[in-house]
């Protein structure tokens, strides 16, 4: 049963163990268990966590139980925490009618994820915008260039660390 | 940015030819862990770059000096300038002829840094930003800011404020496509329609008007509720507008269903099909003209769609007529949902318009000037903003020209973390190459009319 409607599915569980156990049903779920960090049940959004070396494995096991359309990806920079950035992905699947955010974070120094452009082609654009505005290298893209800031650009725009108004 | 942080580009081989390995054997694309069989594959679907189509094209040029007429292609720029990109879309075309080989569009000449600055702003200082980033939907972008922000407050909204986002959502629908087939028309050559589409776009500006007080950046749907009680007249003028326009929905078909010169330049052109538009993340009208069946409104439905009566118009072509047919049928659904709206709106009209919270709605101007309380609460929210639960949150709405998602992020602070839009536009550019290869150049003009672009929303 879908845990939106479903009357006896509290309102916030977080933490892997809670979360799997509540939601044990959930075909998300119990398809991406194996890989998770964390996960969280907050405002009726299923958050998963898992670790930037899994994220592709990650997103084919949930494209293979019905998750088959990739909405977008975009990032959190938690600076100056670390990990230091939260990769956030956002899958539908049309057939469930149900969105589920696969999460990743990445540490400052070197920050690197791959591609998922072979799995959704879709990703294309947003993983770049991500690049261009964060800098976050996601290896096995086709092309990664700058697709918003120019390319001689200096910085990326997004990061807490880069001022509102820019450098003067 | 040096080149050598750039992926290799030989990991990942180009592959042109249709994914057609024989089942039970292990796919042509396995090594990338593409598996798209049946269609075009995963690598083929990307649409290149600038850089790739000028490589391409002047790899294989003929050193100077060599007989001019031999098979080599040019490289042609199109835009920014270009009035029929909608806006400021450059795209660079490699063409054999006049027959597209390949196309890259550039995009991020109206970058305007939206997402940066709604960080350094209050929640409630973000709603007039949203209006500029789709600006031919402003009240789209303000329902779907709104949502995303209540959802992490927990805040319910009464049922009158959120008819009247409905109503106010399906009239903006009607105001975009009517922008849309104007100018789509008119890249086509067809300029009587562009009037005609206009004239009744007018209309409904003059109602945005007198609600809002604003033709175009309303800034009307707010986070708890909408900004301010509708003048009392606006809905019989709402009615009127809505018993008048299904005659000129049938106007505007009579210029163009039997045209040959229309019916030319779209039947057949374009052709999306279902698997490629889910691949490439297309929503909206390109989405459902390629035949497949998916409604934000009926299938996750918020703000309290789920009330409603109302068919989705789908098409099984996937070519640039099928996403017309698709948007006129629109037209005509949502003026069915505005009446329905209205005639729910009418049964409320005493109730409650905004939430019950009054520190994050701000009060009554008339309580404000007789009331202490409500001085305090206006002069707390408008210097101090309002703390918001930490967490995250997504909404989405189906925006005229397809899925919009919002995505905030609390630190509990009185200013958004972070805010991140999904537009459909930025996601239906990327299946522009995958419509017009192998077609003419001017087949690019009446595939980008199609998608219905609004570079505001691309660059953000």
């Amino acid at each position: 049963m879908d845990p939106i409607t479903n009357p006896a599915t509290p309102d916030a569980i977080f933490g892997k163990q809670a979360v799997c156990e509540a939601l044990a049903d959930h075909v998300a779920v119990g398809a991406i268990q194996h890989l998770l960090l964390d996960a969280k049940w907050d405002r009726k959004e299923l958050t998963l966590t898992v670790a930037p070396e899994n994220i592709r494995a990650a997103a084919q096991a949930a494209k293979d139980v019905g998750y088959n359309f990739f909405e977008d990806v975009t990032a959190v920079d938690w600076y100056p925490a670390e990990p230091r950035f939260q990769v956030a992905y956002s899958i539908l699947s049309m057939a469930l009618k149900q969105r589920i955010r696969i999460n990743a974070r990445l540490s400052g120094d070197d920050p690197r994820i791959d591609s998922i452009t072979s799995i959704w082609p879709s990703a294309n654009f947003y993983e770049r915008e991500v690049f261009d505005l964060y800098g976050i290298h996601f290896a096995g893209h086709p092309r990664l260039t700058r697709i918003m800031m120019p390319d001689n650009w200096n910085g990326h725009p997004l990061r807490k660390d880069y001022p509102v108004e820019g450098y003067r | 940015m040096s080149n050598s942080t750039l992926p290799d580009l030989e990991e990942a081989p180009r592959q042109t030819a249709y994914n057609d390995a024989p089942a039970g054997s292990a796919p042509v694309t396995d090594t990338t862990g593409a598996t798209l069989a049946g269609f075009r594959n995963a690598e083929d679907l990307i649409i290149p770059g600038v850089e790739d189509v000028v490589e391409e094209s002047t790899s294989q040029h003929h050193p100077p000096g060599s007989d001019p007429v031999t098979s080599q292609t040019m490289v042609l720029n199109m835009g920014p300038q270009h009035p029929s990109t909608h806006g400021v879309l450059r795209l660079v075309l490699e063409v054999d002829g006049e027959t597209v080989i390949s196309c890259a569009p550039d995009i991020g000449y109206l970058h305007t840094g939206i997402e940066k600055t709604a960080e350094a702003k209050f929640y409630s200082q973000v709603t007039p930003l949203t209006d500029r980033i789709d600006y031919i939907c402003p009240m789209t972008n303000n329902t779907a800011y709104a949502l995303a922000v209540e959802k992490l407050l927990g805040l319910e909204i009464p049922e009158r404020s959120q008819y009247l986002r409905v109503l106010l959502n399906e009239l903006t629908r009607i105001q975009s496509h009517l922008v849309w087939l104007g100018t789509h028309a008119m890249d086509i050559g067809a300029l009587t329609v562009f009037l005609y589409c206009f004239r009744e776009r007018e209309d409904l500006l003059r109602i945005f008007e007198a609600i809002s007080g604003q033709r175009m950046m309303s800034s009307y749907i707010r986070i708890g509720g909408v900004a301010l009680e509708p003048p009392a007249d606006v809905y019989d003028r709402i009615r009127k507008f809505l018993n008048a326009f299904p005659k000129h929905i049938e106007e505007y078909e009579g210029l163009l269903n039997a045209n040959p010169i229309w019916m030319g330049r779209l039947k057949g052109v374009g052709v999306l099909s279902g698997e490629e538009a889910i691949a490439l993340g297309v929503t909206g009208p390109p989405l459902r003209a390629s035949g497949v069946d998916w409604d934000l409104r009926r299938d996750m439905p918020y703000s309290g769609y789920d009330k409603f009566k109302f068919n989705v118009p789908v098409s099984k072509d996937g070519d640039v007529w099928a996403r017309y047919i698709v948007r006129m049928q629109e037209m005509r659904e949502s003026v069915s949902i505005c009446h329905q709206a209205l005639d729910l709106l009418a049964n409320l009209r005493e109730t409650r318009l905004n939430a019950d919270a009054p520190k994050i709605v701000l009060p009554d101007r008339e309580q404000m000037k007789t009331q202490m309380e409500s001085l305090i609460h206006h002069f707390k929210i408008v210097t101090e903003g309002f703390q918001v639960p930490a967490g995250e949150a997504t909404s989405s709405v189906e925006a005229p020209h397809g899925m919009m998602n919002y995505y905030v992020v609390s630190d509990g602070t009185a200013k958004p973390y972070r805010v991140h839009m999904r537009n459909a536009d930025f996601a239906n550019l990327q299946a522009l190459e995958t419509m017009c290869k192998g077609r003419l150049i001017a087949d690019v003009v009446a595939v980008i009319g199609s998608i219905d672009i609004v570079l505001g929303a691309i660059d953000r």
